[in-house]
């Protein structure tokens, strides 16, 4: 392990940040709706497995109500990023700090086969009507009625509304989200992704995407990063406003630096100064 | 010009071995299809025309117009090879062929089964031998349970627990007898006790396999919804080690009834296994038949009877809505 003066945060849990600094916030920290600091606080984290460096020193602020999407390749160590966040990786170093109240969803819906769906999604929650906000979340991402169905007849699209719905019923102050639509028919991403810009203008987490889906990330996320080699090469605002369109050419334009940031030569937009490409 | 055979099985002619001509390609196939078209092209060049190219071959699909065949049920086709059997038997001993000494024929068997449970003496030792079973299985079980789950559920339980139990494991059950003996005399414990040891190993075995066996991303996501230990255990452990479970207690059913055949062959003076030894010694094979029939049947009984179990608490794998 590096020697670095980092202290290991093995689950970063609600601690507000010690020395409140506002004037030592990143470069890309943008001030959240009224939001003093950022919902997220991540500095120096460094993860490796077995020598081999995966996260080389990341630092990143979400605002809060932000949503970013965190690009990469396959193996590239996002997942892991959102993993240390989420709490579930006790052998990264660095700082971290999230909100009390997290929420993950994965790429597969992780839903207990044993309990019903409602079960499902108020699992873990204290509260005294834990019951009724389960319900509502439930109705909020179009499966009222399906209370008591069993997740095996579920499809995969209800899964992970369902999934969704287990993430928003704790209001979380972070939803971290690991390739939540990865495994999904095109048609129903396309229905997921408004059914997610909606619940996220609606709840207004702050959001961690991690995807490896150039478009959808710039079609949901206020700001894209891309982690290359351990380090977020690229980190800046989706300038696009509420309706998003592909052939937007700032659209395009986007897309095509990811890409090529991605290191992925794309026929189709002839953007043809690929250099350092290849494929992967 | 080469042409390609489809589903030329067989060591027919060779594909495209007269040059020129496309028409063996098809001899093939028709050797094997029964469609009366595809027989058309066995030498003439010239296939049937509702046949595709050269190289093309007919399949055999069935004709709409066939009246459906109605199926004798499976239950009733079962039947068939016990009820000859049976048959054989009865013609056997009604011939004398079978010697009553050397086995009873199923009407006597069915007779003297009939006048034991009439006068009582099947029911009081079935009572006894019941009785047996559920104490043993129940004080075996429950143990079985609690060590699966200390072992399961802790690391210092696997340490402390798990070796010495596949050690013992390893020890035949019924030569445990002799000592089984020496501790608890002829009494009832002693036929408890064998059977609770006879059941403990396959509940421990299976259930702690399932508890290891619990997916690791259901106990991330346990994390993540802050779920506690004890909520981990209750609504993730506990469920998903469910399945294992119950396959621990049907193998724990088949055994129990095993130990008690033997315990009660060898030092008892009731249950049904008593009975049949008794009948030995006078050599009433029929009582042997009857007692015989009717462990089978207990058996059969006590698996259905975790099917049920096991149809009951598993609902969520035959993704039915229940209710």
């Amino acid at each position: 392990m590096t020697t670095a003066p980092a202290t290991t945060v093995p689950t970063p849990t609600a601690t507000a940040p010690a020395a409140a600094a506002p004037a030592a916030t990143a470069p890309q920290a943008r001030a959240g709706d009224g939001a003093s600091q950022p919902a997220v606080r991540v500095r120096g984290v460094r993860r490796e497995f077995a020598g081999r460096e995966v996260l080389a020193g990341i630092d990143l602020d979400i605002a809060a109500g932000e949503f970013v999407a965190l690009l990469g390749r396959s193996g590239s160590g996002k997942s892991t990023l959102l993993r240390i966040l989420a709490g579930l990786d006790s052998d990264a170093t660095g700082q971290a700090t999230v909100p009390e109240r997290d929420a993950v969803v994965f790429q597969d819906p992780r839903l207990l086969p044993w309990a019903r769906v409602l079960d499902n999604v108020q699992l873990g929650l204290r509260h005294r009507d834990a019951r009724a906000r389960a319900t509502a979340a439930l109705a909020e991402v179009g499966l009222g009625g399906r209370e008591r169905a069993w997740p095996a007849t579920l499809s995969g699209g209800e899964a992970q509304r369902a999934a969704l719905a287990r993430a928003l019923v704790r209001s979380p102050g972070l939803l971290l989200l690991d390739e939540p639509f990865g495994a999904l028919d095109a048609l129903t991403r396309i229905r997921m992704h408004s059914l997610l810009r909606d619940l996220c203008r609606r709840h207004r987490p702050a959001v961690l995407l991690v995807t490896h889906d150039v478009d959808e990330a710039i079609l949901l996320a206020d700001r894209v990063a891309v982690l290359t080699d351990g380090r977020l090469s690229l980190d800046e605002p989706v300038r696009l406003g509420g309706a998003r369109h592909r052939a937007d050419p700032t659209f395009t334009a986007l897309r095509a630096r990811l890409l090529t940031e991605l290191g992925v030569v794309d026929d189709e937009a002839s953007e043809g100064d690929g250099h350092q490409a290849e494929y992967c | 010009m080469t042409s390609l055979a489809l589903g030329s099985r067989g060591g027919a002619d060779d594909v495209g071995a007269a040059p020129g001509s496309t028409a063996p390609t098809a001899t093939a196939a028709a050797s094997t299809a029964t469609a009366p078209t595809a027989s058309a092209s066995a030498s003439a060049a010239a296939a049937a025309p509702a046949t595709g190219g050269p190289g093309s071959v007919t399949l055999a699909l069935a004709d709409p117009d066939r009246p459906p065949r109605r199926p004798v049920p499976k239950s009733l086709r079962r039947l068939l090879g016990p009820a000859l059997l049976v048959a054989i038997w009865q013609v056997g001993s009604s011939t004398g062929w079978i010697r009553e000494d050397v086995l009873a024929g199923p009407w006597t068997v069915l007779h003297t089964g009939y006048s034991l449970a009439a006068d009582g003496t099947l029911g009081d030792n079935l009572v006894i031998s019941l009785r047996r079973v559920a104490l043993g299985l129940a004080l075996g079980v429950t143990v079985a349970l609690v060590l699966a789950l200390v072992s399961g559920l802790f690391q210092l339980g696997e340490d402390l627990v798990d070796a010495p139990v596949q050690i013992l494991r390893a020890v035949p059950i019924l030569g445990l007898v002799p000592l089984a003996i020496v501790w608890f005399g002829i009494g009832e414990e002693v036929k408890v006790f064998l059977v609770a040891l006879g059941t403990a190993f396959p509940v421990y075995i299976n259930t702690f396999a399932a508890i290891r066996g619990v997916d690791g991303r259901f106990v991330e996501l346990a994390h993540t919804v802050r779920l506690g230990r004890l909520g981990l255990i209750r609504r993730v452990v506990l469920p998903g080690a469910l399945p294992g479970f119950l396959v621990g207690l049907r193998f724990a059913l088949t055994i129990s009834w095993l130990i008690l055949v033997v315990s009660e062959q060898i030092n008892a003076s009731s249950g049904i296994g008593y009975l049949m030894d008794q009948a030995r010694t006078f050599g009433q094979t029929d009582i042997i038949v009857v007692g015989l029939a009717v462990y089978g049947i207990l058996g059969l009984l006590s698996d259905a009877l975790v099917r049920l179990l096991e149809r009951r608490t598993l609902v969520w794998r035959r993704g039915l809505e229940a209710r």
